[in-house]
């Protein structure tokens, strides 16, 4: 059992929370010819590409409402317009993503209620889906604003199936932001090994996987499509991933009667098994050979890998479900938690195997990691790199952004044979850093430039 | 909210090329390029002055805004330090819904006081964004508060991202400056030779090139504004005796004012290209000789400069025959085009387009004559699709640009360079030249462009 607290510092230092506008975006990448659009100043746009633009190493498609100074006094219903019709005209997209920011929120905008107006009264818009999604950034993070969007797609496109059009092969898959287009990939393919479809949404497999298309796309190039949206319906089982996809999973039931199974991970021996045997049970097959097989892979990797785990110090900060996800298969590798931080308050994280959950940042990791007498790697993205190089401490770059390594895209975490290579890559960086004791760590240097003696950080 | 005044100032500022060029009306109206809804690119007010200040490497940069504004961008820029580490560090109030709903002027305060207290900095910056600025928050008088009690400068920046531009968040930096911190301390090593530059920023590191150039002259340079600057020498620039504006439309108006507070002459010159840069230390050498340096000053420079060209055009020779030819699409901002186009084609290379988008109406006659007089050939901005058509049809053998068209480029299968503000190498000054040279080489030269471009054998027509 965890505790989970507030950092309660009024300075956030080295923010490892994203904003949930971001979150969203990243969702909408993972739909079909589809231009996601901030509704906020410029730079709300801006940030959050040049980051999705490093992480996935592709061009990405993201536009802004352009708001100003005139219009945040005056209401940015025009700018909402004037930015549809110019995507519109320009880009010719299937789906707009219109999603709120902490500026259109904070000073109270209808956008939904604006939204039916411009709709109304601009017939050019009529065969694009244009889905409002409210995400300001004053609230939660990531992940967040990606289940939110994920929920607006399905309000908006999901509808339910008549009986006759039901498919008992069916399964719908919503992952989280944490899963990767390889993960997804996978995914896709051991869900086809039992003789089933799977219909994921979104899919940032089929986008942001870095194939090389031959011509010219000014938006989102492949992922789910309206029409994957709609036969939602049509599945006999949804299957979401991450505890921050339950409301996604809850709304696609309400609207389609479809069920769903919430895998709070897919990541390690039992949480697989827990897959295989839904997969199975689902399709009405036994598990394949192949399937079986991998398993026992991954189990001869838990045992040539677990002498690399028993006793050593781990740091994971991120996302709620990336930190979940990470801290469990730690756990199970007999690793210890010495630092578990992430951005906004969960509640199921009161059930990792630590002493306490902190929302903060990464200047809470180092304090941590300084508390807990150092540790042997930190599991983090790339935002970790200045805290890991003051402490010595080496680093296993996962979870967004991350723009200092190549192929993240492609990493699979998922699965018996994702677990597996997840164990052989951290084993060989254990491997690599021994570290026999937690001696003194390096401590971060104090600026000596000036003459008054620093004293700690208050409340 | 923010003084009109100021801003309108900004927008008319009579130092600037553009406005000068422009007639009384047109001038009135100021240079802030209305933003078009669902098609505009690049950066917020508040972007831009992050950008000019951030390069100050021993404060605190303190964010007071929703995370967004900097938990999606902090140490994401590639500007160099060689010494402190502090600048990297992102620092928020990370506003929340009820911290908005309450007001965030008591958090910024605590947040200030928290961050002094760890870092122990001489100073520390607070930039407003658009959330706090649309509550109310006062900035100016938090900052001033906190100023008084903890005996630390807290700077007030002022520049909301809906105020306006990148650029425009440039300039209410360098206002940010004028008014809170040049001026504010009186060195006690103040010399004949002391210099500032002004819009540069250290990207990569590329200071030290120019720096080594200045050394070897007998040239300080007191700071640049801000490339790896230290506060203290920043508060000190007022004692220079000149100031070389680089990126002329960023801080135009700051060197403006500097010449009209403390006497400080200024001149717009540029460290890209190998004439210019020549022609940046000819400019340095003769002002500082009009302000009383030694006028053996001009000789060295004049020395320096014909060793440095001839020893540059030689270690560039050999690769004249390799890229002779070769066509160059130059899509970049800030950088004075007309000089690195002289560059190419004293290379052989063909320039087949240059981007003007920031640059001032003398630069771009300079690159206009550069280019033969096409007029095609300058562009403002290139459509994604359009400069992908030009990749496809095999109209430019490589790109010089920023990273976000990047991938324009690549999935055109067509060889890139970064040479904007994330880029890794060092590009002014002599020896930058010849890094760019060497490094367009690489691209150009890489194997793996046959590959790629070669067809999967199932692809491939009887």
């Amino acid at each position: 059992m965890a505790l989970i607290v507030s950092h309660g510092h009024s300075v956030t230092s080295n923010p490892l929370k994203l904003s949930a506008p971001l979150g969203a975006s990243m969702a909408f990448m993972g739909m079909d010819g589809t231009m996601p659009l901030l509704h906020g100043s410029q730079g709300c746009t801006a940030f959050a590409l040049v980051m999705l633009v490093r992480h996935f190493r592709e061009a990405i498609p993201l536009q802004t409402t352009a708001m100003n100074e005139v219009s945040t006094i005056l209401g940015g219903m025009d700018q909402v317009e004037a930015a549809l019709l110019n995507i519109a005209k320009r880009t010719k997209p299937k789906i707009i993503g219109l999603i709120s920011t902490a500026l259109t929120e904070t000073r109270g905008e209808d956008m939904k209620g604006d939204l039916k107006l411009i709709l109304a009264r601009n017939p050019e818009l009529a065969d694009i889906k244009v889905i409002p999604v409210s995400a300001p950034d004053f609230t939660g993070s990531l992940e967040t604003g990606w289940g939110k969007a994920v929920t607006a797609i399905i309000n908006a496109l999901a509808e339910p199936a008549s009986a006759r059009a039901q498919e008992c092969n069916r399964i719908n898959i919503l992952p989280g932001v944490h899963l990767t287009p390889g993960d997804i990939e996978h995914l896709v393919e051991l869900v086809e090994e039992f003789g089933l479809k799977a219909n994921v949404l979104p899919d940032l497999s089929g986008s942001v996987d870095g194939h090389v298309p031959d011509h010219f796309i000014p938006t989102t190039l492949g992922g789910a499509t309206v029409e994957n949206a709609r036969a939602l319906g049509r599945a006999k089982l949804t299957i979401a991933i991450g505890e921050h996809m339950r409301i996604s999973a809850e709304t696609l039931q309400e609207r389609t009667g479809v069920p769903y199974v919430l895998f709070d991970r897919l990541t390690g021996l039992e949480a697989s098994d827990r897959l295989m045997v839904c997969l199975s049970t689902a399709a009405g097959k036994p598990v394949p050979a192949k399937i079986r097989r991998a398993r026992s892979q991954l189990i001869d990797a838990m045992l040539d890998g677990h002498f690399y785990f028993g006793g050593r110090k781990f740091a994971i900060a991120g996302e709620p479900d990336f930190l979940w996800s990470w801290a469990k298969l730690i756990n199970d590798m007999g690793g210890e938690l010495a630092a578990a931080i992430t951005s906004v308050h969960a509640a199921h994280l009161t059930q990792l195997p630590c002493q306490q959950v902190i929302i903060g940042d990464f200047q809470d990791m180092e304090d941590q990691i300084l508390e807990a007498g150092g540790a042997d790697l930190v599991i983090s993205n790339t935002n970790a790199r200045l805290s890991c190089q003051s402490l010595g401490i080496p680093h296993f770059r996962a979870g967004f952004p991350v723009y200092d390594r190549l192929g993240g895209a492609h990493r699979v975490h998922v699965g018996y044979r994702g677990t597996r290579d997840l164990i052989f890559q951290l084993a060989n960086v254990l491997i690599e850093h021994p570290g026999h004791d937690h001696g003194p760590v390096h401590q971060p240097q104090q600026t000596t430039e000036h003459d008054h003696v620093a004293t700690p950080a208050l409340g | 909210m923010l003084n009109r005044k100021k801003i309108q100032d900004l927008m008319t500022e009579p130092g600037c090329a553009t406005n000068q060029a422009k007639s009384e009306k047109e001038r009135k109206k100021g240079c802030g390029k209305q933003l078009v809804p669902g098609a505009a690119a690049g950066g917020c007010a508040f972007d831009g002055a992050k950008i000019a200040l951030q390069p100050i490497t021993d404060v605190v940069h303190l964010v007071h805004g929703p995370i967004a504004c900097e938990g999606n961008s902090w140490d994401t820029r590639n500007t160099g330090s060689s010494g402190p580490e502090l600048y990297r560090r992102g620092f928020t109030t990370d506003m929340t819904n009820l911290d908005i709903v309450s007001g965030g002027e008591k958090k910024l305060y605590k947040a200030i006081r928290q961050a002094i207290n760890k870092h122990n900095p001489p100073a520390v910056f607070v930039y407003q964004t658009c959330v706090t600025a649309l509550i109310g928050d006062d900035i100016v008088a938090v900052c001033r508060a906190a100023t008084e009690r903890m005996g630390v400068p807290v700077i007030p920046v002022e520049a909301p991202g809906f105020v306006g531009s990148k650029n425009l968040g440039n300039r209410l930096a360098g206002e940010a400056l004028i008014d809170y911190v040049i001026g504010t301390r009186e060195p006690d090593d103040a010399g004949p030779t002391d210099i500032n530059i002004l819009g540069e920023y250290n990207v990569a590191g590329e200071m030290d090139i120019v720096r080594a150039l200045l050394e070897r002259l007998g040239i300080r340079l007191r700071t640049a504004i801000t490339g790896d600057a230290r506060y203290n020498d920043v508060a000190a620039a007022h004692t220079a005796r000149a100031n070389m504006v680089v990126c002329s439309q960023a801080l135009v108006t700051l060197a403006r004012k500097m010449k009209e507070r403390w006497g400080i002459p200024y001149f717009e010159g540029s460290f890209y290209g190998i004439s210019d840069t020549s022609e940046a230390l000819r400019a340095i050498a003769s002002m500082l000789i009009e302000r009383g340096a030694d006028p053996a000053l001009m000789d060295r420079t004049e020395a320096l400069i014909a060793e440095e060209e001839a020893k540059t055009w030689a270690r560039m020779e050999p690769y004249r025959a390799r890229l002779a030819g070769k066509r160059v699409l130059l899509y970049t901002g800030g950088v004075k085009s007309w000089s690195v186009i002289h560059a190419l084609q004293e290379m052989g290379m063909e320039v087949v387009g240059s981007s003007v988008r920031k640059s001032t109406e003398a630069d771009k006659q300079k690159a206009l004559e550069r280019l033969g007089g096409d007029e095609d050939k300058l562009v403002d901005a290139i459509a994604p699709k359009d400069m992908y058509a030009m990749f496809k049809e095999g109209r430019a053998d490589i790109m010089l640009s920023g990273g976000r068209s990047q991938f324009v480029a690549l999935k055109a299968k067509t060889p890139w360079l970064d040479i904007n503000q994330e880029r890794h190498h060092q590009y002014a000054g002599y020896d930058g030249m010849v890094t760019l040279v060497q490094q367009m080489d690489l691209a150009l030269s890489n194997p793996i462009w046959e590959q790629v471009r070669r067809p999967a054998p199932w692809e491939v027509e009887e």
